[in-house]
């Protein structure tokens, strides 16, 4: 299957990728959860919220061991486990997307303009990274929606704006790397405008490296929503969160006794980043013949 | 080299500038009035104003941030709104404690990370390689807290080896020695939790690096004078392949601290992190402020130092 121009640099990376076996098995991994966010109604007969009753209909099933009507069995309210970690893939799944895609956007932008217009601008960007950069991200990210009252667009926002720095920086590099080059001197002695420049001769040279970053940047959103959410200060309850449905586990009883609670949404949390990072790797990898 | 260190310092102070600035933003910007919490319910609206006054709450924001700077620098970081209680004071008796866990994280990732990172370079390609990359991409992703709760699990409740909680046992009340293991035993989960993702960080950096300088020059005229690969892999391309990663040891930094907020709520570690997750949870900005100004202070500084170190290692770096 031809997909890209034969022999251009997307379809020798794509050849690459394909040949990866574990680049084809993080995609897999990647789009299944997709997958599931999508269609996480048809995949479940019960509603991520919705409360079961003991046998004898008097009280709540809390905490029911796994059985053939709820195979991960209820949590401390009586709702289905299974039922709340293919709804808690949307949350997951929206927030890391979104999360990255206001970093990509600002980190981008911040880099262009300071690899390529350099001097004052640049010294004063790349402090601010500097400042960014210095506060423990969890700590910059905890104190931000500890303010603000948390809801998932607070997290959304809080690690879009925390994790742009990696992006900045990347960015940047790529630019003072590649306006020294001659198509871009050559671009420049016709007369093109900085804009010119920057959108046709630039953009697409750091396309490849920006898109690595990207993955990386969604797997750790993933980690972060999670942790942000298992500390409290992240997706609130009821909505389902893979984080949140672990923090029945500080208690002892629960850890101990109950494993169907928290093994089955950090094992997917992991697997889930697992795959990103594979298919990250695979794209670095693909992009980057020289490993 | 001394010039590099003077730009390097210089560069830092706008940093800094910018870090007070950002910490006391927060603070700001938080929700709640500070004196909600001091006043009986009975007084009027125009005492309260009037304390409001007397308290400087109704200044400008720049001539409070500049009263509340030159207290930082005095080192007064204010007090609990609850107690009243010295904050320097609070943040004083749990330091001590993140660095022992921080510290020992720290070298756990070092001593474990780069050996594994040697080892994936030299069989590049086969299956230990695999291997290693496998556990080094499953340690980058494993949620910490998850990681944190199978460790108890299997480590405290299943086998009991290990305590699941706390820094000393209690009821032991340990003198000396037998206190210094105490800790030790206490240390052992947290540690481990605590480095694992700095361990996969560390081994990745280590791989590409070696691999890299496994195909210089330098490395092949090795060879052809005949070196035994041991000597070639140990003496020729280790320490080449080690100066990069002392920029690693900058980085680590403020990673271990942001670890150290999950890992110390979930083993109760009488530390920074837990007394941060205490202090939102009760709504005490002003510890959350401090926190923030003062990790982000030694992550400046650790940076600054890993630069430092890079550029003694490395002469091209100062150019």
């Amino acid at each position: 299957m031809q997909i890209f121009q034969k022999n251009s640099f997307y379809d020798l990376a794509y050849r690459r990728f394909m040949r990866n076996r574990l680049a084809i098995i993080g995609a897999a991994i990647t789009l299944a959860f997709v997958f599931i966010a999508v269609f996480a109604p048809v995949l479940t007969p019960y509603g991520p919220s919705e409360f079961f009753f003991s046998a004898d209909g008097t009280t709540y099933s809390r905490y029911a061991a796994p059985s053939g009507a709820h195979l991960l069995g209820t949590d401390a309210l009586g709702r289905d486990v299974l039922t709340r970690i293919l709804y808690g893939a949307r949350v997951t799944i929206l927030v890391a997307f979104s999360a990255v895609l206001i970093s990509t956007v600002i980190g981008t932008i911040v880099g262009l303009v300071a690899g390529y217009f350099g001097g004052i601008v640049d010294g004063v960007l790349m402090r601010i990274v500097d400042v960014v950069i210095s506060f423990p991200v969890l700590f910059l990210l905890i104190s931000i929606s500890t303010i603000l009252t948390p809801s998932v667009w607070i997290v959304v926002f809080a690690i879009g704006f925390v994790r742009w720095t990696n992006t900045a920086r990347l960015v940047r590099g790529e630019v003072l790397r590649i306006k020294e080059l001659d198509f871009v001197s050559a671009a420049r002695g016709v007369g093109s405008t900085s804009t010119k420049i920057i959108l046709r001769h630039i953009i697409p040279n750091i396309l490849a490296p920006v898109m690595v970053q990207i993955t990386i940047g969604t797997a750790q959103a993933v980690l972060m929503e999670a942790s942000l959410s298992f500390l409290g200060v992240g997706v609130q309850q009821p909505t389902p969160s893979w984080g949140n449905m672990l923090i029945d586990a500080q208690r002892s009883l629960v850890l101990r006794e109950m494993p169907w609670i928290w093994i089955p949404p950090g094992t997917v949390t992991l697997l889930l980043v697992l795959g990103i990072y594979f298919l990250g790797d695979g794209l670095r990898d693909a992009f980057d013949p020289k490993q | 080299m001394t010039r590099y260190v003077i730009k390097r310092l210089v560069q830092s102070i706008p940093v800094i500038f910018g870090i007070t600035v950002l910490s006391f933003a927060i603070m700001k910007l938080a929700p709640g009035d500070p004196l909600a919490n001091f006043v009986n319910p009975t007084i009027s609206m125009e005492d309260l104003e009037a304390s409001r006054s007397a308290l400087g709450l109704n200044d400008p924001w720049y001539v409070q941030y500049t009263r509340w700077l030159s207290e930082v620098v005095r080192g007064n970081l204010g007090y609990t709104y609850a107690g009243n209680h010295s904050i320097r004071m609070l943040i004083g008796q749990r330091l001590p404690n993140t660095i022992i866990l921080t510290l020992s994280a720290f070298i756990l990732s070092f001593a474990v990370g780069v050996p594994i990172g040697v080892m994936g370079a030299v069989r590049k390609n086969t299956r230990t390689d695999y291997g290693l990359t496998i556990f080094s991409l499953v340690g980058v992703s494993v949620p910490s807290f998850f990681f944190g709760l199978l460790m108890i699990y299997l480590f405290s409740i299943l086998l009991g080896i290990f305590p699941p909680g706390g820094m000393v046992n209690i009821r032991a009340r340990y003198v000396g020695f037998a206190r210094i293991m105490d800790i030790a035993h206490h240390l052992v989960l947290p540690a481990i939790v605590l480095s694992l993702s700095n361990i996969a960080t560390v081994s990745r950096f280590t791989r590409s690096n070696m691999v890299d300088v496994l195909k210089e020059d330098y490395i092949r005229t090795a060879r052809a004078k005949g070196l035994r690969n041991k000597a070639i892999v140990y003496k020729h391309a280790f320490r080449n392949a080690l100066i990069p990663v002392i920029t690693i040891f900058g980085l680590s930094i403020p990673f271990l601290f942001s670890g150290a907020y999950i890992t110390e709520s979930i083993f109760n570690w009488p530390g920074m992190g837990s007394l941060g997750i205490q202090a939102i949870q009760d709504r005490e900005y002003g510890i959350v402020m401090a926190l923030n100004l003062i990790t982000a202070t030694l992550v400046l500084m650790g940076n600054l130092t890993a630069d430092i170190l890079y550029a003694v290692a490395d002469p091209r770096i100062r150019h």
